[in-house]
């Protein structure tokens, strides 16, 4: 499963099968390409290899997944804005820099909500109350904000 | 201390930070966790990749002396982590920094240790070596009373985790399942799903555990289970089938609304579970009824719940659609979920479009009634500009190829495929499309055509069975020998004329079977030894010639085909086929010896090996003009007429956009032969269209006020051939509306000229039977197709002249002969046949012998359920002079179908005062209703395509038939079909039955034997007509 944006910067990656270094890079980079080259009205699903690829631009941030061809792609299309949606809460009012700047939280709230390629908790409640109970232990982690705009992030699944 | 430590360390990325101008305020701020911040802002603020290397290349650089200092405290260590999760997801390895991760794992407190699992599972693979020192630091952390420990380490088991070490973990992970917090149980489950997909056999024990996980109070728990159970039904779904009862109950309380709040997602119940079950539901129902009508109800439910308009819900609804279609069928429920795909089909956005066509692919098969209520979608989305819904449509398409529709398929595939690049697609579709090549290819030329392409697109990259089929196909051959040689002489024609192309380089493994076909060329020997003797230049293979030039030496190199070809055994020699002429043909040694200075002129041995291509379009075009006549004046008269008559339909259909147009026809090709009734209704589209498209030709010709042969124009329009098909859907659209105007057409038409002009046949017909038929039936060299009954011949030529004004306009069509029908001492009554274009005219020609007159001479024929008899003007005669004919017409046309059948009827008349009633038969046959259908080589390959009935027979002939145009000729005179091209030893010849069923005749000359493949769209045409061409055949 793989997520990623525009630009072709990786903002986040997570790989839910085992795969080389070598085949990580190669995948992420073509697929970061054959997103980046399809027009906004195109469908988000894409067929890559034996996988269906779906995608959503959320800004400047693309997310995309890779699923099985017998996976149900709409469902793939309400866990991306899920997470989204997650990220949104947790962060209030999401945007790429806290992503990048906190990528390791972004990583945590995906652990909690995705666990080894497979919905792990849909109730966005569970979710936030995890991601804050191990939190409370953690200190406040001042978040930057900063003018340097970037305009592509990568959030690379699986 | 540490702290001065971390300031030295740090301060290499902000001196970048201090360089950045747009940094300031923001690094002003930055903190002691910033320095992940420095290092973004400084990857971003650098403008190329070598800057942003080098600069990654310090950061690890003093990433490493950090971590390996040893006053470096873990919550450094945990900062240093972050950064390097960072410049590893940047491409960049960091894998010193891995044995760290997996310290700080062990060592840190709760945020480090958290940061130190995330790294590790970020970092590491399933078999990565230095997982196994994970190992303690989980059992230590499951064994934690610390919630959050526990939760880390489930995390990081569900994630990665050494399959051998799975019992180290096993039991501490089974207590979890009955942790007192939800939230492990939940990981808990997840870990041993995780384990399940590594070492099924591991957690084999444990299934009742599952059980209970599924029967969780927990919701989340409840659905963690679902995930294990759905892999392990997927796996053995008889092993699961008493927990249907489970699931469909789970299923009826999310639907119904029974799950807490919090797990509702934009309102709607739990979509994740609800997909999850009707997975689980799905896989449970297949191919049992007993289990499917569980479900019936719940699902029935589920359709009826899902209908606002969130796109969550059409995710629900595609996974219901898709579990209704797997399961046992139920009519009602099936009826439901195609309307849902029809809305998802039919859906603006693209992303239902999409799913549409993948539930159409999905369901093709069990229901191929639902892709022709889409067809038009399904063709705009062929043309659509997204590649991706491009692709899912043929992939639709690819399920529902038969015989009939392959061609129409197999270009479409292979246009998608030279559009595009990626290896994986080409592989993919070269295969599909090698596949039915082999499976429903409709003759030798097209099989190798395609097979051409499919090895010049995909030779690199293809499935080497592929081209190892293809071979063991043309070495095999088929069960018919002469069949075989056709195809294996098709290959290798084609492949001349591929490698004639200069400086076109074809993929190895085209060269490759390209050679091994040539190699063995021995069945060849039969056309080179007659080349040669005609003083053709001899035979040397093309790889070879291809070899040369690329070479540019005359040696041959067989490197290439070394390996996989040795076995052929050509290696060494010259010319296989040069070999084996030279041993059969004591003869021609000479010519032989010859081959090498003449090697590279082949311009010859390409014509006398023939075609060119299957269907030379221009060359029949061309012939067809030159046979036709000049339009006969009154024929562009009645054209006018016609054309004013159909004016109104004519602004109707021109509105009509091409590109509609081309799509419908293209899907009356595309969905021929799915479903009985379809077919045919399709078919019968394609019928009227073709009637109805003619006329609009000639309306444009008169519009355009050209002089040029109407023949020309009706072909070229034709061979935009697409006008066909659409034309017949509309019809089938405004048939209520155009058959109110035909009734008016034909009332102004026998308002302004005779009924001649009643002709529903297009103009094309007329004109060429005028070619067949000398134009007027008293042309001296004309009487002789003529026999007229000894005692009356010579009266009745005089009598049919004295009615020749009456039968002027017929006398453009072919004719029977006169036979008499009945007689008396006072009268005869003979009939003959005018197989007029539109109709069957009867004519009885009443002759009076005697020197009195007959009055009110009345010919009736009786009604019969088969015809449609009309009667011409001045079928009832009040006086019949004395010596002399008069004639009755009437117009037949066919009802029913029917082969043979009688036509009766009696002449009554009065002489002096006796009534005297005569009554007479006769005989009908179908054959009086076919007529020649006129159409292009083009069209003819397209109509092929689109028909269903077909027979095949081979027909012995004797010898003075054994040219192709000899035998045909027969057909052409006695059964009136229209030889549209003959190609070699191949004839395309079509006809129609009135009003206007098509029928096709492929038919193909070995030795002596005639192979007669008829086509059309009526079921029992071919078969009739089959019969009559024997009897022709076998009777001259």
């Amino acid at each position: 499963m793989l997520l990623f944006s525009r630009q072709g910067k990786l903002r986040l990656q997570k790989w839910y099968v085992p795969l080389s270094d070598k085949e990580k890079k190669k995948i992420t980079r073509e697929l970061v390409q054959t997103v980046l080259a399809r027009k906004p009205k195109m469908c988000s699903f894409l067929e890559w290899r034996d996988l269906k690829i779906v995608y959503k631009r959320y800004a400047s941030l693309y997310f995309c997944c890779a699923i099985e061809d017998q996976d149900n792609e709409l469902i793939t299309l309400e866990i991306i804005h899920r997470y989204v949606e997650l990220l949104d809460k947790y962060f209030g009012s999401v945007c790429e820099l806290d992503i990048i700047f906190n990528f390791e939280k972004a990583y945590f709230i995906l652990d909690e909500f995705l666990l080894g390629g497979e919905v792990q908790e849909t109730s966005k409640k569970n979710v936030l109350k995890a991601i804050e109970q191990a939190d409370l232990l953690q200190e406040a982690i001042a978040c930057e904000a900063s003018v340097i705009t970037l305009t592509v992030s990568q959030i690379t699944l699986k | 201390m540490s702290d001065i430590v971390e300031k030295t360390l740090t301060a290499l990325p902000g001196l970048f930070l201090q360089n950045q101008p747009g940094g300031g305020p923001a690094a002003a701020k930055a903190s002691f966790s910033s320095r992940l911040g420095g290092l973004v802002r400084g990857i971003t603020a650098l403008t190329s990749k070598h800057e942003e290397e080098k600069l990654i290349q310090q950061e690890l650089s003093s990433l490493k002396a950090t971590v390996s200092a040893p006053t470096t405290t873990l919550k450094m260590m945990k900062e240093c982590m972050v950064r390097f999760i960072y410049c590893e997801m940047l491409g960049y390895d960091a894998s010193f920094g891995y044995i760290h991760a997996i310290k700080l794992a062990q060592q840190g407190n709760l945020l480090e240790k958290r940061v130190g699992y995330l790294a590790v599972s970020l970092f590491l693979h399933e078999s990565h070596e230095l997982l196994l020192l994970l190992v303690n630091t989980v059992v230590k952390d499951l064994q934690s009373t610390n919630l959050v420990e526990v939760c880390m380490a489930l995390t990081v088991v569900s994630q990665i985790f050494p399959r051998e070490m799975i019992p180290a973990v096993l039991p501490l992970i089974e207590d979890k399942l009955q942790h007192s917090k939800e939230i492990v149980r939940r990981k808990a489950v997840l870990a041993l799903y995780k384990f399940y997909l590594i070492a099924p056999n591991q957690v084999q024990h444990i299934h009742i555990k599952f059980r209970r996980a599924l029967c969780d109070r927990d919701v989340g728990v409840m659905a963690a289970s679902l995930h294990i159970y759905l892999r392990m039904i997927k796996e053995n779904p008889s092993g699961y089938k008493d927990l249907t009862g489970s699931f469909v109950t789970i299923l009826k309380q999310v639907v119904g609304g029974k799950l807490p709040v919090d797990f509702n997602y934009h309102s709607v119940p739990a979509p994740w579970l609800q997909i999850q079950l009707l997975r689980i539901l799905g896989l449970l129902g297949k191919d049992d009824q007993r289990t499917s009508e569980l479900t019936y109800d719940v699902l029935d439910e589920s359709l009826r719940r899902a209908e606002l308009s969130h796109n969550v819900t059409y995710a629900i609804l595609f996974e219901c659609v898709h579990t209704i279609y797997s399961i046992y069928p139920k009519s009602e429920l099936l009826e439901k979920a195609a309307k849902c795909i029809g809305k998802f089909v039919l859906s603006p956005k693209i992303n239902l479009k999409y799913l549409g066509l993948k539930a159409l692919t999905y369901v093709i098969q069990q229901d191929p009634t639902l892709a022709l209520q889409h067809q038009m979608t399904i063709i705009e989305c062929l043309d659509h500009p997204d590649p991706i819904i491009k692709r899912e449509t043929l992939e639709l398409l690819y399920r529902i190829t038969n015989a009939q529709n392959i061609t129409v398929i197999v270009q479409k595939m292979l246009e998608y495929l030279h559009q595009t690049k990626e290896e994986y697609v080409i592989v993919n579709l070269v295969g599909k499309i090698a596949e039915l090549a082999e499976k429903y290819a409709p003759d030798n030329a097209w099989f190798i055509q395609t097979m051409n392409a499919v090895f010049s697109v995909g030779g690199d990259v293809m499935h080497p069975d592929i081209p190892s089929n293809f071979l063991r196909l043309l070495a095999e051959g088929f069960d018919d020998e002469t069949e075989n040689q056709q195809l294996r002489l098709y290959a290798v024609q084609s492949y001349l004329t591929l490698l004639d192309v200069e400086n076109v380089f074809y993929p190895q493994r085209f060269l490759q079977v390209m050679s091994w076909v040539d190699a063995s060329l021995s069945f060849l020997d039969g056309f080179v030894a007659e080349g040669l003797s005609q003083g053709v230049a001899p035979y040397k293979p093309h790889h070879q010639r291809q070899e040369e030039k690329l070479s540019q030496e005359k040696v041959l190199n067989f490197e290439p085909y070394g390996l996989s070809f040795s076995s052929s055994g050509f290696t060494g020699r010259q010319s296989p086929a040069g070999v084996s002429l030279g041993s059969d043909i004591s003869g021609n040694s000479a010519e032989t010896g010859l081959k090498e200075t003449n090697s590279l002129k082949m311009e010859g041995i390409k014509k006398l090996w023939g075609k060119e291509g299957y269907l030379p379009k221009k060359e029949s075009k061309t012939g067809d003009e030159s046979e036709t006549p000049p339009i006969p004046q009154e024929s562009i008269i009645m054209e006018n007429v016609d054309q004013a008559i159909t004016k109104k339909d004519q602004a109707q259909v021109l509105t009509q956009s091409k590109e509609e147009k081309e799509k419908q026809l293209l899907a009356s090709s595309l969905f021929v032969g799915l479903g009985t009734d379809s077919t045919i209704s399709l078919l019968g589209k394609a019928d009227t269209a073709s009637h109805k498209f003619r006329k609009k030709s000639k309306v444009k010709e008169t519009k355009s006020g050209e002089t040029t042969s109407i023949h020309n124009i009706t072909c070229s329009s034709f061979s935009s051939l697409s006008n066909v098909a659409y034309e017949g859907h509309y019809y089938l659209n405004t048939l209520q509306d155009r058959g109110d105007k035909e009734i008016k057409t034909n009332s102004l038409n026998s308002e302004l000229l005779d009924s001649e002009s009643l002709t529903e046949l297009p103009l094309v017909e007329k004109l060429s039977n005028c070619s067949l038929s000398t134009p007027s039936l008293f042309d001296d060299n004309n009487m002789e197709i003529f026999h007229p009954p000894q005692s009356t011949a010579a009266s009745v030529a005089k009598e049919i002249s004295l009615a020749s004004s009456l039968l002027e306009e017929t006398t453009d069509y072919m004719h029977s002969n006169l036979i008499e029908v009945c007689n008396n001492e006072t009268v005869s009554v003979s009939s003959y046949k005018i197989w007029k274009d539109d109709c069957l005219l009867m004519i009885w020609s009443v002759t009076n012998k005697s020197g009195l007159e007959l009055k009110s001479a009345i010919l009736e024929i009786f009604p019969t359920e088969n015809f449609k008899i009309t009667e011409q003007p001045g079928c009832c005669l009040p006086v019949i002079e004395a010596e002399s004919t008069k004639n009755f017409q009437y117009s037949v046309q066919m009802e029913k179908s029917f082969t043979e059948e009688n036509l009766s009827g009696f002449l009554n008349y009065h002489m002096v005062d006796n009534s005297v009633q005569l009554e007479f038969s006769i005989n009908l046959s179908l054959l009086d209703f076919i007529r020649p259908l006129k159409i292009s080589t083009e069209d003819f390959g397209k109509l092929w395509l689109s028909f269903a009935n077909d027979v095949k027979q081979n027909v012995k002939m004797s010898e003075s038939q054994a040219a192709l145009p000899s035998a045909l000729k027969p057909l052409q005179q006695k059964l009136r079909l229209h030889v549209i091209d003959v190609i070699g030893n191949e004839g395309l010849l079509a006809c129609q039955l009135l009003p206007s069923i098509p029928c096709l005749l492929h038919c193909r000359v070995h030795a002596d034997v005639l192979a007669l493949w008829f086509r059309s769209s009526c079921p029992t045409l071919p078969d009739y007509l089959l019969y009559q061409c024997q009897k022709v055949i076998e009777g001259s």
